[in-house]
Formats: structure tokens, C-alpha cells, sequence
């Protein structure tokens, strides 16, 4: 959390002696407040001061990186409890469990299935972060094994899950270079867990299901070893306990400023899960209620690509709502007879005329115009979204090649686009569909005779 | 080491608790939050979020196959469906008078009246009446329903910007619980509440329905205005905290990915599954957003629904954590 100017001036010398180019110390303090000064510009500062003005300029929540590049993913670094505040800004993890008593077979397949797993939505692609692999086996070797197995196969960051020290060693030796999280420091373990990811430069979970104050007080003494990426798994597995430990994590970190719980945090949604359903409504709940790695023990594309889809919803920044790529798109197999509408590329415009368009079971296409994420009044108000435009839409997509009838659709709301639009497009014709887009499905049935 | 101190927010607000039945039918109460969704620790959640399962007075031949499956002939009754979904499981019966819409049969306020009544002769749960969403004939039909209805308390709407008084008088007439719905705007939804109550419908007898948006179709919208009209409830503004309802099932089913099973990238996965994935997805997301009422249309989602809010509901009574 900031520090205040009078909080800073209180950690400067007081004497006033203008080397800062400043005439007073605390002009300075404003200033370093207003992030307008360098502390440097101060050559009488104490260490002291230092630390604490350093740590007040740290994050609440830490980010953490995991993996090495190409593809290594970050978490931590939220500032908000509600998306609307300002943004959430780092997309939750999902991670896919591995167990190294499994066939090399069956492991296999599932990394693979993970790794080239990728979705389109809204021309974004989406996927899986990560592979974890259990040590089931309670086997050293089979554990290393199947580590460096894995990490043929995939180019995923890994999370290596061994309670013993020794263990996790073994398979930090093939693996340490894609810079795995170690799961997990525990209070039985956690110094020889610290100096691991001590040595070999690894993130650490530190999992400790006795209560948040157990908690904060083993990372405390991890962090006091100097290890400084960590991620908590507070232990607590079923839907309210999750919700409730995360919230208050969040809480404690952003509202109360408690560095030892300043981390982002781990779920395992289907070690309180009956089904894979259930699994699957869980990691959404920790999507959305503060989960910044969701580990998986199953993988389906029916399970991940709703899962990624929530993800996508709930970290679009607000400010700055998801927009459509423009373009002429089909609904139903159109042919050059289907009629064509057109709207703008706010994502929720887009969806709702969409969703109509899909269910009026009329094969259409759907022309998406720039207006840059603003909807249909609001940028026609913009002058985002007029006649030029939509001609110029028209022409660019080559739309008279697609469609043989030359009329278009407007939407009933920017009617008043009509007469220019015909001027603009000569040949065409411009019909004016119904205000509201759950209309169109009637108004289809009522006014297009191809 | 430093003392973890739990942060516990004090709420001045309360969430308006609705009754729904009674007079001899099953009660349901809604609302009464003096916190944020399922925070036990923090404050009292005196009634779970309820369940209602989505009833028609027709048989929609636009419902994805997979959903008229699971119905079958139950769909040919609205009696007949409402008694399935009560065996199901539902907490209520939200018939929506489709029959009405001027392109399904445009059914009038005699329809209206027999339908209502005969769902109410076959299920002892308490019933929310949603019209067409055609103006004129919401006014038609809701008023119809709100008559015949007379002192079951039935939830009614959709009581729209440009048709509330009448729905709300009618809710008044009867003593039943008016619906407000506005489109995705924390104003908005405040200002129709606003406009119903001054009407004269009690603050217990209002429902709002900021509009759902399906998973991938702004449920972030819905989720983020949600999330703002529960917190200004609890801060004590008196005109957000409505409980609220939340059309799930009609959502998540109206979309390509519940719906449609062949010639989709083979990346979204098995149809079925992903189907009930969509409409559970939602339904959980928008419950830990606030809404006091999910209204869903597969039975294998409200089962998911139900055995998900028993667990949230879990720490209930327990008061730290
Ligand atoms: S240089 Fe340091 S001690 Fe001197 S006036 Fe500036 S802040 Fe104060």
C-alpha cells in the first residue's frame, strides 16, 4: 500500500538541506508521494527508510511467475475484490494432473491432450497453462521419471506435487530448468522445501489446512529464508470453505495490507467433487472468487471450454468490454440468398444479435462493423457507426460477391440511417430490421422472402 | 509473527425478504441477506437461493432436442411439466405464458386463466408467471393470471419500463409479488423499482431481474451489475436490494454451445455434457454474484444447482471460519 507524503517525510532526515533540489524535506515527501521524485535524489536517506519505502511500493499481492519462456505464466499482482472496481488482471491458471503411478501411456495422452488443447473464441485463442504431476508412487525414481517424461512431451510450465524433499530433488534434477512451482512446503517440510526453490529458483506452494494464521505464520518463515515467489494453498477444499479462505485471503491482503498473505493462491477443485461436473462448477466458482492456479484432475474439451469461457468473461477489463473482430459472419450455412444483417462489434451486441440470428433458424450472415466496441446508439451518437462506415464495411468484406439480393439489414435503432445508406451504396437495398434484437427471429419470418 | 485478523465487513443494509405461496400452498422465502453471497462468517443468510424449473403452456417444439428429451411427454401439459419438475426437485414453478406471443398461438387471457390454474391445481409450490415479453399482451395475460390467482402470491412479470403499472396494480389487486426487469444497468434497475414502488408495491413484494447474460454472451455483465446492486443493497440503499431473479436456463439454452451438437469445432466437446455445463456454469456464477432465484430448464442442471447451494450453504449458523 502507498505511503502518504506525511508517512514518507517521517521516514526522511529532516534537516532540510535542499540536495534533493527540493527546499524542504517534506516538499520532497509530496513528491515521492505523487511518484513525481526519485528517493536517489535524497543522498542522506537511511537504509531503514529505504526498506520501508521499497516495501510500501511492493504489490499486495505478489506476482508470480511460473515456468520459463517461451511459456511461462504469471499470477498474483490483483488489486480489486470486484471486477467492476477496476479490473482483475491476471487470468487464473488452469493446470492439468498427471500421476506418476499412471501408464507412460495414459500420461502421455493426457499431456498431449492438454498441450494442443487451444480454443477459438472471438478470434482469441484459448488454452491450458500448465501440467502437475503427482507422486503417487511414493517412488523417487518413478517420480523423476515421469518428470522428465512429461517435459518431453510438453512445453507447458509443470508444478512438480512430492511431500518429500528428497523426491522432489530427484525430479528438480531433470526438470529445474523450466522453472517448475514446487507443490508444497508444508509445516513437517517447509525448510528443506525453502532451500530448494532457494537453490534451484522455483516458485513454492506453501499448503497449510490448519487455518489462515498457521498459514500466514510458515510463510513468514519461508519467506524469511528469502524465498519470495510463493503461492498459497490454504487447504481448505469444499465450495464454502473455498470461498470463504479465498475471500478472505483477498481480503486480508488488499484491505488490511498483511504482507504473509500477499500471494496468489492454489485450488484442487475435484478433491471436493463428486463428479466431474461438480469439479468442473467448483474451479468456475474459484475462477471467479479469487483462484489464481485451479489445478484439474480431469481433462475434457466439454469440462475446459465452458471453464475457459468464464475465465475469459470475468477477466475482461470492464473499462475496455471484449470486441469482435469485423467481418462478415455465417450462421446456419448461409447461401448468397440468406439475408444479411448488420451490427456493430460490442462484444454484447454482437452476442445478443448473434444468439437471435443462431435460434431464429434462418441461415444468415452477419456483417460486424468497426465502431470500436461501442454499441449500436452509442456509436451512431459517436459517429462511429454511419453510413460511410457501413458502405465502406460493405465494400472492404467484398460483400456484393457474397450476398446475390444487394439488400442489407439495419438495425431498427439507427433507421434514420436508411436514405443515406442507399445513396452511399447504389444498387443496394436497405431494409430496417426490428429495434430489439429478440425481434429478429419474428421479423425474419415476416419481411424476408429471399 | 504478525495476528491474522480476520476482516469482517459490518453491513449496514439487508436484502428485502420476499414470501412466495403460502395460504395453504408451500412458502418460499427469498432475500434477507445481511451479506455478500454465502459468507457465513459475516453475516446472517437466513433462506438459500431457490430454485424455480422453467414451465410453458405449450409445447416448444424451439427447445433443443437434447431438453425436449429429457421432458418427453410431459412437455404437452403445462400440468403435466410442472408436476415433473416438482418431483425433480424445483422450489418453484416458473411458468412462462408463451402461448401468448402473437407468433405462438397469440392465446389470450382465457388461456392465460386455465393454464395458471390448472399448474396451480397440480403442484403445491409456490408459482412465478412470466408473460410473452410482447408488451400489450404481457398486460393482457399477466393480468389474467394475477386474477385468477387471486391470494396464492404468485411472483409475476416481466414488469418492463413501459408496462409496470399495470402489472404492478394488478399485483396489488391480487397480492401477488411484482418482477421488474431492465436491461444490464444498475440505474435502471433501481429506477424500476423506484417506479413500482411508488405504485404501491411493497418492498416485499418486489423481485428484480437485471437480466441474465449466458456464459460467453456477458454473463460478465450481468455478474459485474449483479455484484454492484447486492453491495448498494447491503450499504443501505433500500431501492437495490431487491433479491434477485435470474433467467439462467432460457439464457444458456438460447446459445449455439447448449444447443447444437453437430458441426461444431471438435473442441467444445461432448454436446450433452457441455450443454448442462453452460446452463450449471451460469447458474453457479451469477448465485455467487447474488441472485436469490435461478430459473432453469434441465433437470441434470438443477440437480448440480441444488447439490452446489446445499454446500454453500453449508457454513450457514457457523459464524467464523
Ligand atoms: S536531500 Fe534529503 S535531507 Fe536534504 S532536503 Fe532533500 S530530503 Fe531532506
Amino acid at each position: 500500500m502507498p505511503l502518504s507524503g506525511i508517512e514518507i517525510y517521517k521516514l526522511l532526515p529532516k534537516s532540510n538541506c535542499k540536495e534533493c533540489k527540493f527546499p524542504t524535506c517534506l516538499a520532497f515527501a509530496m513528491k515521492l508521494a505523487q511518484k513525481q521524485a526519485e528517493l536517489s535524489a535524497c543522498p542522506y536517506v537511511s537504509e531503514e527508510a529505504k526498506q520501508a519505502l521499497d516495501a510500501a511500493a511492493r504489490p499486495p499481492i505478489r506476482l508470480v511467475t511460473v515456468g520459463a519462456n517461451p511459456k511461462s505464466f504469471q499470477v498474483g499482482n490483483e488489486v480489486v475484490l470486484f471486477r467492476h472496481e477496476k479490473t482483475f488482471y491476471h487470468p487464473t491458471a488452469l493446470v492439468v494432473r498427471v500421476s506418476d503411478s499412471d501408464s507412460a501411456d495414459s500420461i502421455a495422452n493426457r499431456v498431449k491432450e492438454a498441450t494442443t488443447y487451444t480454443v477459438e473464441r472471438v478470434g482469441h485463442n484459448m488454452g491450458l497453462q500448465g501440467i502437475a504431476i503427482q507422486n503417487k508412487s511414493g517412488d523417487k525414481a518413478a517420480f523423476a521419471r515421469c518428470a522428465q517424461q512429461v517435459q518431453s512431451l510438453t512445453d507447458l510450465p509443470l508444478m512438480l506435487m512430492a511431500s518429500d524433499p528428497g523426491t522432489m530433488e530427484a525430479a528438480l534434477e531433470k526438470a529445474a530448468a523450466q522453472k517448475p512451482l514446487l507443490y508444497a512446503a508444508t509445516r513437517d517440510n517447509w525448510q528443506p522445501m525453502a532451500a530448494l526453490a532457494k537453490k534451484y529458483q522455483c516458485p513454492v506452494a506453501i499448503c497449510e489446512p490448519g487455518g489462515l494464521q498457521p498459514l500466514s505464520d510458515l510463510t513468514e518463515q519461508v519467506s524469511k529464508t528469502g524465498v519470495e515467489d510463493i503461492v498459497l494453498d490454504p487447504g481448505v477444499r469444499d465450495f464454502n470453505g473455498s470461498l470463504v479462505s479465498l475471500t478472505q485471503i483477498r481480503r486480508l491482503a488488499l484491505k488490511s495490507n498483511f504482507r504473509p498473505l500477499g500471494y496468489p493462491v492454489i485450488t484442487f477443485p475435484s478433491e471436493a467433487a463428486s463428479s466431474l461436473e461438480e469439479e468442473a462448477l467448483l474451479a468456475g466458482q474459484q475462477i471467479a472468487k479469487y483462484a489464481s492456479i485451479v489445478v484439474l484432475d480431469h481433462f475434457s474439451p466439454e469440462m475446459v471450454y465452458p471453464l475457459l469461457t468464464l475465465r475469459m468473461n470475468i477477466y475482461t477489463d470492464p473499462q475496455k468490454p471484449i470486441q469482435v473482430t469485423p467481418g462478415v459472419y455465417p450462421f446456419g450455412n448461409p447461401k448468397p440468398t440468406s439475408p444479411l444483417l448488420v451490427t456493430t462489434n460490442f462484444s454484447l451486441t454482437y452476442f445478443s444479435v448473434a444468439g437471435e440470428v443462431e435460434s431464429s433458424g434462418f441461415p444468415s450472415w452477419l456483417m460486424v462493423t468497426d465502431t470500436e466496441g461501442l454499441s449500436v446508439l452509442t456509436s451512431w451518437a459517436a459517429g462511429k457507426f454511419d453510413a460511410p462506415k457501413i458502405a465502406k464495411t460493405v465494400k472492404e468484406f467484398k460483400i456484393s460477391e457474397m450476398v446475390s439480393h444487394q439488400s442489407l439489414i439495419l438495425p431498427g435503432a439507427v433507421a434514420v440511417l436508411r436514405g443515406e445508406l442507399e445513396e452511399e451504396l447504389s444498387g443496394w437495398k436497405v431494409m430496417v430490421g426490428p429495434r430489439d434484437a429478440v425481434d429478429i427471429g419474428s421479423y425474419l419470418k415476416r419481411s424476408w422472402t429471399s | 509473527m504478525p495476528a491474522v485478523e480476520l476482516p469482517v465487513q459490518k453491513w449496514p443494509g439487508r436484502i428485502h425478504e420476499v414470501t412466495l405461496g403460502g395460504n395453504g400452498r408451500k412458502k418460499v422465502v427469498v432475500g434477507g441477506e445481511a451479506t455478500l453471497p454465502f459468507l457465513h462468517f459475516e453475516g446472517a443468510i437466513p433462506h438459500r437461493p431457490a430454485i424455480a424449473i422453467e414451465v410453458h403452456d405449450r409445447n416448444p417444439a424451439e427447445w433443443a432436442e437434447n431438453l425436449r428429451q429429457v421432458w418427453g411427454s410431459a412437455l404437452k401439459s403445462p400440468a403435466a411439466w410442472a408436476k415433473k419438475a416438482s418431483e425433480l426437485g424445483a422450489d418453484l414453478i416458473a411458468l412462462r405464458l408463451s402461448s401468448a406471443h402473437p407468433e405462438n398461438g397469440n392465446t389470450g387471457a382465457e388461456a392465460a386463466k386455465k393454464n395458471v390454474a390448472q399448474v396451480l391445481e397440480a403442484v403445491d409450490l409456490p408459482v412465478i408467471v412470466l408473460g410473452p415479453e410482447v408488451a400489450e399482451k404481457d398486460n393482457e395475460v399477466l393480468m389474467a393470471a394475477a386474477e385468477a390467482a387471486r391470494g396464492q402470491r404468485l411472483a409475476i412479470g416481466d414488469c418492463m419500463e413501459k408496462n409496470y403499472r399495470t402489472i404492478a396494480a394488478a399485483c396489488i389487486a391480487n397480492g401477488h409479488v411484482a418482477i421488474g426487469k431492465t436491461p444490464i444497468e444498475i440505474n435502471l434497475a433501481k429506477q424500476l423499482n423506484i417506479l413500482i414502488s411508488d405504485v404501491g408495491v411493497s418492498r416485499d413484494a418486489i423481485l428484480m431481474d437485471p437480466t441474465t447474460g449466458a456464459l460467453g454472451y456477458g454473463l460478465e455483465y450481468s455478474y459485474s451489475v449483479m455484484e454492484r446492486l447486492r453491495l448498494a443493497g447491503l450499504q443501505g440503499d433500500a431501492m437495490t436490494a431487491m433479491p434477485m431473479i435470474c433467467t439462467v436456463g432460457e439464457e444458456a439454452w438460447r446459445q449455439k454451445e447448449a444447443r447444437v451438437s453437430e458441426g461444431v469445432p471438435t473442441t467444445w466437446g461432448q454436446a450433452k455434457e457441455r450443454a448442462i455445463l453452460w446452463e450449471g456454469i451460469t447458474a453457479i456464477s451469477l448465485l455467487e454474484a447474488g441472485a436469490d432465484i435461478v430459473v432453469l430448464r434441465h433437470p441434470r442442471s438443477v440437480e448440480l444447482a441444488r447439490a452446489t447451494i446445499d454446500k454453500l450453504m453449508a457454513g450457514a449458523g457457523q459464524r467464523s471460519a
